[in-house]
């Protein structure tokens, strides 16, 4: 499933996510990368360097935004201010899709900065399903919601976590941000099995797919984005790419970040995985 | 259980101040044991129970937004000690929780709770304000908005006595006790150097001592401004800063030059002479913004 309505139509293959570590040797040495996901939020602000430097980026490659504070699932309404600052910057990226989480994170005016675990209730999914619409809406372009890793399931629960991620996205009609790193990670968390979440997944709507590496503890498993994607993951992202096709991947590296070609590199062996969905698409 | 409850309910906990090991608090903020509190609404599974499953996110809270505060005030922490600020910003965030969709934010109020609360800063508090106050400004000016420059051809006509001269928004005026700006720049010199071991630390530490202790006070006004997306601090007059503190004001540039040097020494020619340089300076810095002056051109 390339190109479809909830990516804006677009074929786009590997990117990474940009960071300022990396800032130096992007506009200096011009390395060829698909595309760049930017964290939507550190570019809602007035002027100044993070803007001058997003501007010259925007100049030499695409960019696709990704939040991490709007919080679809929180019971509050949406940060009106917000979403304001946030259209703003879809007005200057041109972004041809803007993901965020399915979590919450605020509650009564109060934010945690966190991306908290949604109990997967119906109630809980018609709320979800109205704020996304609500933001699609406001922001006049494709939203795609993301599944987040968790460390917390709720006895108030409905229904498993995949079955919800539908409920949501059949709701909201919209995409899917499909994290195949966050699925491995819940599911060690959880105990289920990481093919069956994988399975099912409307592959209609997947827009993205992220990859990521994350620190495994004694008893749970942490998604820090601070090393390479495991093998696990990596056979996650291949059943996923064989069901959905030749999809746009980003590699997420947050933490201890390491040389723009080490990120690069290890985004890059997604092509492999891709290469193959593009071969049995020809045949 | 709704949403709401289940969402009020955790974030209760989650924000809840983690023991001196770290840990989860062994009473929920209801008075009830904390074990029974998660056990409520978190489901254990065959490794971690509902309270080790709830403390992840109370850890995951306050690591990331004491690191944000660490980020942003490096000289308040050099000020007071790493160990009080620690303390102190841990209260601050308790009285102060986080109402911004963004971390960038988080800082916005401690100037005021910090006055409100001055055991937190120790034994001096007037100077830990100043640095504060030099912090906040220097986030604000690093991603502030700013507005076209004024040009020359803006001024053409204009009668000086109803100019009204527009700052850059990104610009912070700061009035201060003592000369912060100094240690400051020396914090985040050090704060550069990636070189580190324990002897470097060491050195650099008792360094960052001495210079907080033999900070006096004196009296010192700065412009807080930035140039090629570089934030500067830059040491002004007290009659430049009054004039500047008057033209955001709204005043005009005469009642502006007028008041700051109301009670100077300076003969009218000398005082002409000094404003004019500081304006040709400051519009070369890029701190005023274009204006539109119909009236007085026509």
């Amino acid at each position: 499933m390339p190109a479809n309505r909830f990516n804006g139509f677009t074929e786009y293959g590997v990117g990474i996510g940009l960071r300022s570590p990396h800032y130096t040797h992007i506009l200096t040495r011009k390395p060829v990368v698909d595309w760049f996901e930017i964290i939507s939020e550190n570019f809602m602000i007035g002027g100044g360097r993070p803007l001058h430097i997003l501007d010259q980026i925007l100049e030499q490659y695409r960019v696709v935004q990704h939040g991490v504070s709007m919080y679809f699932g929180s019971a509050e309404k949406l940060n009106r201010e917000h979403l304001r600052r946030l259209k703003d910057l879809v007005k200057r990226t041109k972004t041809p899709w803007l993901s965020d989480h399915l979590c919450w994170g605020s509650v009564d005016g109060r934010y945690t900065h966190d991306l908290l675990p949604m109990p997967y209730t119906f109630e809980a999914a018609r709320i979800t399903a109205q704020k996304v619409r609500e933001v699609r809406d406001f922001l006049e372009i494709p939203v795609v919601v993301e599944n987040v890793s968790s460390y917390a399931e709720f006895h108030m629960s409905e229904m498993t976590e995949w079955e919800f991620l539908n409920e949501v996205v059949e709701r909201a009609d919209c995409g899917i941000l499909l994290d195949v790193n966050n699925i491995y990670v819940s599911s060690q968390n959880h105990n289920f099995n990481p093919m069956e979440y994988v399975n099912s997944v409307p592959v209609e709507r997947v827009a993205q797919i992220h990859i990521a590496g994350h620190s495994k503890y004694r008893k749970y498993i942490l998604d820090t984005h601070d090393h390479p994607v495991i093998d696990p993951v990596w056979k996650v992202y291949s059943r996923a790419i064989e069901r959905i096709g030749h999809t746009a991947t980003l590699l997420e590296w947050d933490d201890r970040i390491p040389t723009f070609d080490e990120v690069h590199n290890e985004a890059l062996k997604a092509n492999k995985f891709l290469a193959g969905a593009s071969l049995a698409r020809a045949v | 259980m709704k949403l709401l409850s289940l969402q009020r309910k955790m974030t209760r906990a989650t924000m809840a101040p983690l023991t001196q090991s770290e840990h989860l608090r062994p009473t929920a903020p209801n008075g009830r044991p904390m074990r029974a509190y998660a056990a409520e609404f978190i489901k254990p599974n065959d490794r971690l129970t509902s309270f080790e499953r709830l403390e992840i996110y109370n850890r995951q809270y306050w690591y990331r937004l004491l690191s944000s505060l660490a980020d942003d005030f490096p000289g308040l922490s050099v000020v007071i000690g790493n160990r009080r600020f620690e303390a102190m910003s841990k209260a601050y965030l308790m009285d102060c929780p986080s109402r911004s969709f963004t971390l960038r934010d988080l800082g916005s109020r401690l100037e005021g709770w910090l006055r409100r609360h001055p055991k937190w800063a120790g034994s001096r508090q007037k100077l830990a304000i100043d640095m504060v106050r030099l912090e906040w400004a220097d986030i604000e000016a690093f991603d502030g908005k700013a507005e076209p420059f004024l040009r020359t051809e803006d001024l053409a006509g204009v009668d000086p006595s109803k100019l009204r001269l527009n700052l850059q928004p990104y610009i912070q005026l700061l009035d201060l006790r003592y000369p912060v700006d100094d240690l400051a720049l020396e914090v985040r010199s050090d704060n550069d150097n990636d070189f580190a071991s324990n002897a470097f630390y060491e050195r650099r530490k008792q360094k960052r001592v001495q210079a907080v202790a033999r900070l006096a006070p004196s009296r010192i006004y700065l412009c807080v401004h930035r140039v090629d997306d570089t934030v500067y601090f830059r040491r002004i007059e007290r009659e430049e800063f009054e004039i500047l503190t008057s033209l955001r004001n709204g005043k005009t540039l005469g009642r502006a030059v007028g008041a700051a040097f109301r009670n100077s020494k300076l003969s009218a020619e000398e005082q002409a002479a000094t404003v004019q340089d500081w304006f040709r300076r400051e519009a070369a810095l890029g701190w005023f913004c274009r204006i539109e002056i119909p009236e007085a051109k026509s």
